[in-house]
């Protein structure tokens, strides 16, 4: 089974949030994501001040196995990005819930979190998909 | 559930992720794909391709029927063990399958024979036309699935098997030349391989496969899966069945026209006529190696390759080339193609250079 941890937020795309406390989150794909891709090789990003709508696709992650969208989970403006995916895209696959993070939003509305999932939630859409 | 090979257990145990390939649960990996492709290029890596489909060619026409079965002649066979990539055609010229063939015996003895290798997805409409080809000569056509297959690849290869057997087999490998192979108490070993690195491909019996598998683990050389095993024939610029060339296409239009021979004109070979008429109208498309080498993305099989407004070709297999940190294809496009183009990549078009395969060979780039 996946490493899912408790304190964090998802989405049914595969995204994992958290909740900054400062009015940000960080953003990346979970380990079932990162498993099912295998080896990655490139992630495009958003620029940081880029907006963005929940449900825009933002970047690709291609990985040896295939290509796919990156889902903005929440509504924002990009406020930093994960440079070092550039050189070490495998971060994504060795560590997907801290160096391989991808991106941190300024929320333009808080409220949003509150839609997420939590970590049950997600063990069962995962389960669910399989 | 599929096929397993004799090795599954093993992979399990060493954490392998298991995928159906041709009806076999096979290892895709054991962790990271691009880990192993680069214990390939740099030290050793194992694969099992028990999956593959062995067959022996025996009795006093057997040189004869895979002269007329096989597009390259067995009669470049010189020498015991030697071995010969070819393909058999169907009758409009189209490729049923690649294969190698080992000449098993001296040439031209009494008692000739041959081992034919084939894919796992194609055996039974391989085998299929293999029987119905052999119609009044007298030959023999015998399976061996109670072989398991072990291909040792790497720079390293070599050593870390010598390391693991007997004196004997020490010395039958030091002897082999490249694309040949020796038998050896049921064992049989070869210099092949399909990753564009020195190393053996060894077949041998089902019960002593664990055993080996296991010392060539203790002695370094790393598990490696499907994954690694795509990655590697592609940056050695090797085709791949029913991805680069199937029974719809030549050889000529799949790179493989070497593999052809002509000469002598009037050896009669299964798809020869279809061939010359193909040749003699003008070879229409060629596979060509494409190179992605600025910008991000991976070109992956079906894209399309765009040449002008007029023209465009197809990627037939495309990947990330860890070797080289870019990605590369196969693909097939009109013959006209010069060196640059552009492929069709998520609603993008991005710039590629045409270039001739294989991109890598022993470690290192080899493509201009």
């Amino acid at each position: 089974m996946s490493n899912i941890p408790n304190e964090l937020r998802y989405v049914a795309s595969h995204e994992w949030i958290r909740d900054e406390g400062d009015g940000t989150v960080t953003i990346g794909i979970t380990d079932h994501a990162q498993d099912l891709l295998g080896d990655v090789v490139f992630v495009e990003l958003p620029e940081v001040g880029d907006k963005v709508t929940a449900g825009d696709d933002i970047g690709v992650v291609e990985s040896v196995k295939a290509a796919s969208d990156v889902y903005a989970p929440l509504t924002g403006e990009v406020v930093a990005v994960n440079e070092d995916l550039e050189e070490s895209p495998e971060m994504v696959n060795s560590d997907p819930y801290g160096d391989g993070w991808f991106i941190r939003l300024r929320l333009t509305d808080m409220d949003e979190l509150t839609d997420l999932l939590d970590a049950d939630g997600y063990a069962e859409h995962c389960e669910s998909e399989s | 559930m599929g096929n397993k090979t004799i090795l599954y257990t093993q992979h399990v145990a060493m954490g392998a992720k298991i995928v159906d390939f041709g009806g076999w649960d096979m290892p895709l990996h054991y962790g990271s794909q691009v880990e192993e492709h680069h214990r390939v290029r740099q030290q050793s890596g194992m694969f099992d391709v028990s999956h593959m489909t062995v067959v022996d060619v025996t009795g006093p026409d057997a040189r004869d029927y895979l002269r007329r079965l096989l597009c390259n002649d067995v009669e470049r066979l010189k020498q015991k063990g030697k071995a010969l990539y070819s393909a058999m055609l169907n009758e409009q010229g189209g490729v049923i399958d690649d294969l190698i063939v080992y000449l098993m015996t001296e040439p031209g003895v009494s008692g000739e024979w041959y081992r034919v290798v084939v894919n796992c997805a194609t055996r039974e409409k391989d085998l299929r036309w293999m029987s119905d080809q052999v119609m009044k000569m007298d030959v023999a056509l015998t399976e061996q699935p109670d072989l398991a297959m072990i291909a040792i690849q790497g720079p390293q290869a070599m050593d870390r098997v010598k390391s693991v057997l007997s004196p004997f087999r020490q010395n039958l490998i030091d002897q082999l030349n490249q694309f040949q192979g020796q038998e050896s108490e049921g064992w049989f070993i070869a210099r092949t391989g399909y990753t564009g690195e020195d190393g053996l491909e060894i077949m041998l019996p089902d019960d002593e496969a664990e055993a080996f598998w296991k010392a060539l683990a203790e002695a370094g050389v790393a598990p490696c899966g499907l994954g690694a095993r795509d990655t590697l024939r592609l940056e050695a610029g090797m085709n791949l069945y029913g991805q680069d060339m199937d029974e719809t296409v030549s050889p000529l239009v799949s790179n493989m026209g070497w593999i052809v021979a002509w000469e002598p004109s009037d050896r009669f070979f299964v798809g020869r006529e279809p061939l010359e008429a193909e040749k003699e109208a003008g070879v229409k498309f060629k596979l060509v190696g494409l190179a992605m080498e600025t910008g991000k993305g991976v070109l992956r099989h079906g894209q399309t390759v765009v040449i002008d407004e007029q023209n465009e070709g197809y990627i037939t297999s495309g990947g990330f080339s860890p070797t080289l940190g870019y990605a590369v294809a196969l693909a097939r496009v009109p013959f006209a193609t010069a060196d640059e183009a552009e492929v069709e990549m998520r609603g993008k078009r991005v710039k590629v250079r045409v270039v001739k395969p294989p991109f890598v060979r022993n470690g290192q780039k080899v493509y201009s």
